[in-house]
């Protein structure tokens, strides 16, 4: 660095010049304004962003009824929970629930962002923003609609199986296994577009001259997609997985609205964690019982994210 | 001469870059693309036409005559005008304040030096992995402690700032405005303020009206928390109003898909103006190689 380098108070990844009192104005004046610029975001992220997520752990030791007594009972909340049935039904719903909505639908947006890429496609942007259409909608609206296609009796879901030769009609309502399936394909539907242009976007960032040498090498259009595409998506892949399963994890919406109230339905069958949450506080007023609920959900979803995050990167790791 | 032969060489085995889309390229797009617009289309048709038409087998594939009496009943049980406007407030006011709040602490995780700098923008990281439930239950307590119940501000105050916020205005500072033109102007003797307003905002102008839609559309589709903290009905935002058309004793298809459908219309109109900078606003944010 020589004398003449004037000292730069942007952050840059070049090695940081030496600090020198009264170079520039600004750099002196530096640190305030970082502290100014973020102050605002962070009084208000620690007054409703983080305080209640620490008085939520606090309200978990207790037995705390909003309306009676408030009254320390230590790990009880906890070991109750772990012997309580339908805190495991809730856990088994939601665990279905996301591998039914994650794995096809991560497929299908790869697929799609595959066939989004080529050049020669027509009406791009057609096609690009076709897609996010669903992404944008209500959850409410669009269980009312999937309710009603996926309706017993006079559903169109169930009139096309039936033309496919299914003997009996389906009820994706009461029974479990097809209410999972229902719930899935309301996520799968609102996120496969979103995801594919996520995807895209990594594919588009791909060098062109990887394809230019596979192709001289003379590798068919399946074999870049393998031997290219997908080890380039390895860091996009896990970030959707990531995402995905937070949030796949805390599914309610889709459940509350389809099965229609809070408790998951006639046998439980769409009870998920999230959803057994709001039970416990908003029905049962069980405030410490369902704080306990939601930092088991955050151990849950820290450990399958934990978990997903070391599958993919063993996978990628062997790829190479 | 020799040039030739190699041209030839090569070109033999030269596969074309990029091969025409196959149709079957063509036909999972078309299918996807039938598959995302026919719930809409389908609420629709449910909502005008009567039960019998819908029940029949096979129903009836397309609208019939009854969507403005299906409108005046919905108005009829719910202020359903009123609900519209409630959640176009709030959902405008939310998020004008998101992107001020996260442009200006993004521009200086991204930019600024200061101390701390790293250990904060990774702990406001960290806080996305927490379920957004955790705290629901004391920010009811807050809300309610500070009469703010059945109010609209209920709906505003908490959403003011999120953590994906900043981390996204992040990310797109960091990728759109190179450290030199910063540099240059503060050579200039630019301070930290103006700076921050004639270079750095019209760059993150299109950003930051992305980052404000996906909030708007946030506050417009969220139904679970004005469900808790909302009571009467002048308060209601949209999705409130569609669910109460639920809660009678026979499910009216027609009555509820037509409470949907003038819920969803305003954001599909919407859609088609920014559609196309709503995906380029994802594909921004999305994680590159």
């Amino acid at each position: 660095m020589s004398a003449q380098t004037p000292t730069s108070p942007w952050r840059s990844k070049a090695p940081k010049p030496k600090k020198v009192k009264g170079v520039t104005g600004i750099a002196s004046l530096n640190g305030k304004w970082g502290y100014l610029f973020t102050a605002p975001f962070f009084v208000m992220f620690l007054i409703f962003g983080l305080a209640p997520i620490v008085y939520s752990t606090y309200i978990a030791f207790f037995h705390w009824d909003p309306l009676g007594d408030q009254t320390f009972n230590g790990l009880e909340n906890f070991t109750n929970l772990l012997q309580d049935d339908h805190f495991w039904n809730a856990l088994r719903n939601t665990l279905n629930i996301w591998a039914l909505s994650t794995f096809p639908q991560m497929a299908m947006s790869i697929g799609l962002a595959a066939v989004l890429r080529n050049k020669k496609l027509k009406f791009k942007t057609f096609w690009r923003t076709i897609l996010l259409v669903p992404n944008i909608t209500s959850v409410i609206a669009v269980a009312i609609v999937f309710g009603q296609l996926f309706g017993r009796d006079f559903g169109l879901i169930n009139l096309f199986l039936s033309y496919l030769g299914m003997p009996h009609h389906i009820d994706f309502i009461e029974e479990t296994i097809p209410g999972h399936i229902a719930i899935a394909t309301m996520i799968t539907w609102r996120w496969v577009g979103y995801n594919a242009l996520i995807f895209l976007a990594s594919m588009l960032a791909i060098p062109e001259d990887l394809y230019e040498s596979a192709s001289l090498d003379g590798a068919s259009a399946w074999q870049q997609f393998i031997y290219v595409t997908l080890p380039q998506l390895k860091n996009t892949i896990t970030f959707v997985l990531i995402v995905g399963t937070i949030g796949g994890l805390q599914v309610f919406a889709e459940p509350l609205t389809l099965g229609g109230t809070m408790d998951g339905g006639s046998t439980r069958q769409f009870s998920t964690l999230t959803l057994y949450l709001y039970e416990q506080a908003f029905i049962n007023n069980k405030w410490g019982y369902a704080a306990a609920v939601g930092i088991l959900i955050t151990f849950i979803v820290l450990i399958v994210s934990g978990i997903n995050f070391m599958i993919t990167r063993r996978l990628a790791s062997e790829e190479q | 001469m020799s040039q030739t032969v190699a041209n030839r060489v090569i070109g033999r085995r030269k596969v074309p870059r990029w091969q025409k889309v196959s149709p079957f390229g063509y036909f999972a797009l078309a299918l996807i693309s039938f598959i995302s617009v026919f719930p809409f289309y389908w609420m629709f048709v449910v909502a005008s036409n009567t039960t019998a038409e819908i029940s029949k087998s096979p129903p009836s594939l397309i609208p019939g005559p009854r969507f403005f009496i299906v409108v005046e009943h919905v108005l009829q049980v719910v202020p359903f005008g009123l609900a519209l406007w409630n959640t176009l407030l709030v959902g405008t006011v939310v998020a004008v304040a998101q992107v001020f709040f996260s442009a200006l602490a993004g521009f200086a995780f991204a930019k600024l030096h200061f101390k701390g700098r790293k250990f904060l923008i990774l702990f406001v990281i960290g806080t996305m992995m927490l379920p957004s439930q955790l705290g629901i239950i004391p920010l009811f307590m807050m809300i309610s402690q500070w009469g703010l119940f059945d109010t609209l501000y209920a709906l505003i105050v908490p959403a003011l700032v999120t953590a994906f916020g900043v981390f996204w205005m992040r990310q797109i500072i960091d990728a759109q405005i190179p450290n030199e033109l910063l540099e240059a102007a503060s050579i200039d003797g630019g301070s930290v303020l103006r700076i921050y307003w004639s270079i750095v905002l019209p760059v993150i102008r299109q950003s930051s009206f992305v980052l404000g839609l996906f909030s708007f559309l946030g506050i417009w589709n969220d139904f679970l928390w004005p469900g808790l903290v909302l009571s009467s009905p002048e308060h209601f935002t949209a999705q409130i109003a569609v669910q109460q058309l639920k809660a009678s004793y026979v499910i009216d298809y027609a009555l509820n898909m037509g409470g949907a459908f003038m819920a969803t219309s305003p954001l599909l109109i919407l859609f088609i103006f920014v559609g196309r900078r709503l995906v380029s606003g994802v594909m921004d944010g999305a994680v590159k190689g």
